[in-house]
Order: C-alpha cells, then structure tokens, then sequence
C-alpha cells in the first residue's frame, strides 16, 4: 500500500558468485531509533482511529447500520476496521524488519509518511464528518466515502469487473496490435515508408476524438470503448517497437548469420528481444493513456464501468461516492502498473541498469 | 610442417585473385584487397597482420561470407562461399554476445540459429567447461569482463563444429594478462579441437606466439606482402632469440610498408 507505482523493479539481481551489500555501518538504523520510528508509523492511524471513535458528531445525521455477514457495521466502524488493519500490517511488518538490517532501513524511511498519512486522515475525519466544515456534500469525510462499499458493494464490484474486463480486451489488443505493427514497419522499408507517417500523424490525435466515429461504427458501446483503448495503446507502443527494431546493432545479425540463422531468427530471436527495452516503455506510455481514455469512454456513454458510476453518482450529488470511485481507481491502477512493473522487471532482467551495483 | 610441398593442393580454403574495392566519404576508391591468393591448410594455425587499412578484416569478412568480392573465387572445401554459414565460425572483434541471453545460453544460440539444439542439449554443458566458465553459467553479458566475453564467444562459433574458425581481433580489447591468458586457451582449444584457425590481429608478439604461418599484409592496395612459417615448438617463449628474430623481421617489413624510418630495436 505504502509503494508509490513504480515501474523500476523491485527485487536487485545479483550475479552469480558475488555477495548482497549490506549498507555501510554508519548508514544503518541503530535500534533505538527504530523504536522511535515504529512507534510514530503506529501512532498515526491511532490518532485516526481514535478521533473516529471519540469526536463526537455536532451534526445531526442519521448514521445508518449496515450488516455484513451477520455483523452490524456502519461507516464508521469499517473505517475504524480497515485503520485498524492497517496499524496491524504495519506493526506486524515492522517488527519483521527488525532483525534484518535492510529491511529495518526501509521501514524507518517511510515512519513519518505514515504519522502524516494517519494525522491528515484524522483532520479530514474531523473536518469532513465530524464538524462538517468543509463544503458538503462535495467533501465528505473519509469515513463517509466508504458507505457506498456498504451501501452497494456488489454494484460497485459489477462496476469495477466491467472496467477491468474493458481494459484487459482493448490493452492486450492494443499491446498486440502495437508490438505487431511495429515489427512490420520497423523490419520491412516498404511497409516503414507507406505506413510511418499515417502513425506518425494519426497518432497524436487523442483517442477520445475517434469517440463521435467509434459510437457510430461499433455495434455496441464496449466494442467502441474497446476500439478507442486499442488506438491510444497502438500508437505509442507500434512506434517505439518500430524504433527498438530499427536501432538493432547491425553486428549482432551478422553475428547470428554466421552462427547459421535465418530470417525468423533474426527476428524473433535478435531483434525482438534487441527492442524489449523500448516494447515497454511502449507499454508503459500507453498503459497511461489507456486509463485516461477508459474512464473517459466510460464516462460518455458505457452501460458500466467506474467511470460510468461516477457520472451516475454525480447527477445524484453523492460525491462520496465518486470518491468511493476514484479510491478504486488509485488502487486497481496502481495494482495494474505494478503487475507491469514486475513483468518488465522480469523480462529486462539481463539489463545493466536492473542489477544493483 | 611437412606437408609444405602440398600446400595448395591441400588447402581447405582457397582464396584466389580476389579483389575489392569500395568507395570512401568523399568518394575516392580505396582499394581494400587487391589480387589476393591464399590457401589455407586443413588444421593450421594462420595469422594475418598488418596495419591499420590493410583490409584484413575485409578479407575475413569475405571468407565468412558477410562480404562479397568485386571479382576473383573463395572456396571451402571446394565449394564456393556465397553467404554467411556456422562451417566458417567468426568472433567479432567486441564478442558480440546477445545482451539478453545467458552465458549458458549464448553458447546454446549457436545451435539454436541451426535449429539442432534439441539433439545437442549436451553440447552446451561440454562447451561451457572447455572455455572454463561453469561458476558464469546463468550470468549474463554485462556482469562478466571481457576475457570472459570472448570466451563464451569463441565456445558460441565452436560449438557448430566449424571447418574453420574465424577470429577477428578478438584480443584486441583486453587488457595483457587477459590476453596472454586467451591466448593460451585458444592454443588449447586449437590443439584439442584440430579446428583451422584464421586470426586476424595488429599484435606480433600474439601473431607469432599462435600461429603455425603469418600473412603480412599492407595497406593501399590492401596485399599479400609476405607468408611467413613459424617453425617454433609449444610452448613458445616470448623472449627466445628466435621469436624476437621473427619479430624485427615483421616489424621491419610492417614499417617499409608504411613508409616510416624503421625504429631502433635493442634486443
């Protein structure tokens, strides 16, 4: 949770034969201040917690039980739960640091990310629910955007598998389409010269413009969405394939030539894996522009999705909601550009730069 | 060495009146290689040295077949050379490891650009030991030096079973220890595998420490000047009278060729 979407790789690689560093003496964490560090990551959510739990509410709002599984939970209480989750992972992985000097470096790194994190949601808390200062109902407290989850949770859940099922069929498409296309026009001059400059040029046109054209020519709204996620994820990744292709050192054929290789070789074996590097970055941009354009289809005209119950949300006013939505977003986003992190990371392992020197 | 009087009838790869030429930036014809004839015998140990521009590599470039001739025929075993094939291994000059690939894994490339890696899984493990780097098996490129780079490339081109292999400086780059230790494997290698070699090189002292025969070459035109027989037992020594006597002799003859005043040698 705490992890920021990376793309750089997690795990350093080590070469065969040769030690992990530790850090030098005098940058390691004496325990003392770990204790100090830990106690604040944990002090954090208990202030969060405990202002939830003891502030009272001046407004006079109806807060209304839900049961899940049996159990009575308002609002509150799940807030106060997913807090209390966190303390708990938090304590639990920090006494797990404690014996390993590396670990321990991380965890104290992070300390006062943690007490902030903890002390902003606690004002917000007072600000948003308690007191209700802050502009209702636009800004609700955090507690108050995780009703929705409790109100709706399978609506929610419907939502948020449709914007997945439309981001897994027009990126796999588009990263299939784009590595493809871009093999073509980086190996072949002809189809480099024909085809080059209409990507060049369509390619800068946001997806979203096809949005009037891609209404009308598919049949149903996700073939649309579909399409329109499949044109911002090709161009980006076609081009920069094509480029990775093209800057194949001329050696490196010669050298398979004379080890007997024939053209599939050259490409698949050679040149492909020669363009990785750039095929992700490809990847990467796209995955970017990918998200934009999904919950802006979304928004304009999809029978589901996130996007589509934030619009739904917000002719009802029930902006907690919508942040309920952008608090999905964040996490299945950051979750989706991490799964390609590691991929990336797995894949480029052979890469200078991935191994810590 | 007494297979002397036969040498052209014996040779496994023949070069004759190959001539070529290509244009420079500003469009003066060079003459890289001109009338040149060599024959190559079946287990030899050949050197070609020369200065820079002499169209040494040219010539190696042309038998490995990444090159074509103007005019004139190169053969193996009596077959003319048309393109690039694993019979004639080559070693660039920086190895030319495929980054992405393993050690273990480069080596296994050259059976796999074949297509015949399935039958000779085995292969691989035997190539890994001959060239000595079983504890870098699973390393790749970037995290090995460039002795070891040089190596795997070598077991790479070898482990296709060429008639001959193909060494375009391979040394060039490393620092002399490194090299003095290449060196002796490829003496190694050479005397297991009976494989013909054909190193291409500006380092006499490396020239006359492998060879069993050293071409000099001279550039503009790039030509035969001399073939010179290197009758000295393994191993050599580096400071015997009768290495250091071939040496002045090259030297000598590499200087004339450039038209310098050939230095003072104190022996």
């Amino acid at each position: 949770m705490d992890d920021l979407p990376d793309i750089l790789p997690a795990r350093p690689l080590f070469p065969a034969g040769q030690k992990k560093q530790l850090p030098p003496e005098e940058r390691r964490i004496p325990m003392k201040q770990w204790g100090v560090h830990f106690t604040l990551t944990l002090l954090g959510f208990a202030v969060a917690i405990a202002v939830n739990r003891w502030v009272k509410q001046t407004a006079n709002v109806v807060i209304k039980t839900y049961t899940v599984a049996g159990f009575p939970l308002t609002f509150n209480t799940l807030y106060r739960l997913i807090i209390g989750g966190l303390l708990l992972f938090y304590a639990v992985s920090g006494l797990f640091s404690y014996s390993d000097p590396e670990r321990r470096n991380k965890f104290t790194s992070r300390a006062p990310f943690r007490l902030v994190m903890g002390l902003v949601l606690a004002v917000w808390d007072i600000l948003g629910t308690k007191l209700l200062l802050l502009p209702q109902p636009f800004f609700p407290g955090p507690a108050k955007i995780l009703e929705p989850f409790l109100m709706e949770a399978n609506f929610i859940w419907e939502n948020i598998l449709y914007s997945l099922r439309l981001f897994a069929a027009g990126f796999t498409l588009g990263v299939i389409l784009g590595i493809g296309t871009g093999i073509l026009i980086g190996w072949f001059p002809k189809v480099y010269y024909w085809f080059y400059p209409l990507l060049k040029m369509t390619g800068v046109i946001p997806a979203v413009a096809w949005m009037p054209f891609a209404l009308t020519l598919f049949p149903t709204p996700f073939s649309a969405a579909v399409f329109l996620i499949v044109i911002c994820g090709w161009f980006s990744i076609a081009s920069l394939t094509a480029q990775g292709i093209q800057s194949t050192p001329k050696a490196l054929f010669e050298v398979a030539r004379t080890l007997g290789a024939k053209t599939p070789y050259l490409v698949f074996r050679v040149a492909i894996p020669q363009a990785m590097p750039e095929i992700f970055t490809g990847i990467a941009n796209a995955n970017g522009f990918a998200f934009t354009t999904l919950v802006m289809a979304e928004m304009m005209g999809q029978p589901g999705g996130l996007g589509y119950y934030i619009n739904l949300s917000k002719v009802w006013s029930a902006y907690y909601k919508v942040f309920a939505a952008i608090l999905v977003m964040a996490i299945l986003f950051s979750l989706i550009m991490k799964i390609i992190g590691l991929v990336r990371a797995r894949v480029l392992r052979w890469q200078k730069g991935w191994v810590k020197e | 060495m007494n297979k002397e009087s036969s040498a052209s009838s014996d040779g496994i790869l023949k070069i004759e009146e190959v001539n070529r030429t290509y244009y420079d930036d500003d469009g003066h014809r060079v003459e890289a290689l001109q009338k040149i004839n060599l024959s190559v015998r079946r287990g030899e140990f050949l050197s070609i040295i020369g200065s820079s521009g002499c169209g040494k590599t040219t010539l190696l470039r042309l038998i490995a077949g990444l090159d074509q001739p103007e005019s004139g025929r190169l053969t193996l075993n009596g077959k003319p050379i048309t393109g690039p094939d694993p019979q004639r291994g080559y070693v660039f000059q920086q190895g030319g490891l495929f980054p992405w690939l393993t050690v273990e894994k480069n080596i296994a490339a050259g059976l796999k650009a074949r297509g015949v890696y399935r039958q000779n899984k085995d292969l691989v493990a035997y190539f890994i030991q001959l060239v000595g780097l079983q504890d870098f098996a699973k390393s790749y490129p970037h995290q090995i030096s460039g002795g070891m780079a040089q190596r795997v490339a070598i077991a790479r081109a070898l482990i296709n079973n060429p008639d001959v292999l193909l060494l375009d400086e391979p040394m060039g780059a490393l620092d002399s220890f490194t090299r003095a230790d290449l060196q002796d494997k490829l003496l190694e290698l050479h005397r297991e595998n009976k494989t013909t070699m054909l190193l291409v090189t500006h380092d006499v002292d490396e020239a006359i420490y492998l060879s069993d025969r050293i071409v000099i070459m001279t550039p503009r035109p790039g030509r035969i000047s001399e073939i010179l027989e290197v009758n000295l037992p393994h191993p050599r020594h580096r400071g015997g009278t009768e290495f250091l006597h071939l040496r002045r002799r090259i030297l000598e003859k590499l200087h004339l060729a450039s038209a310098m005043p050939p230095p003072e040698y104190t022996i």
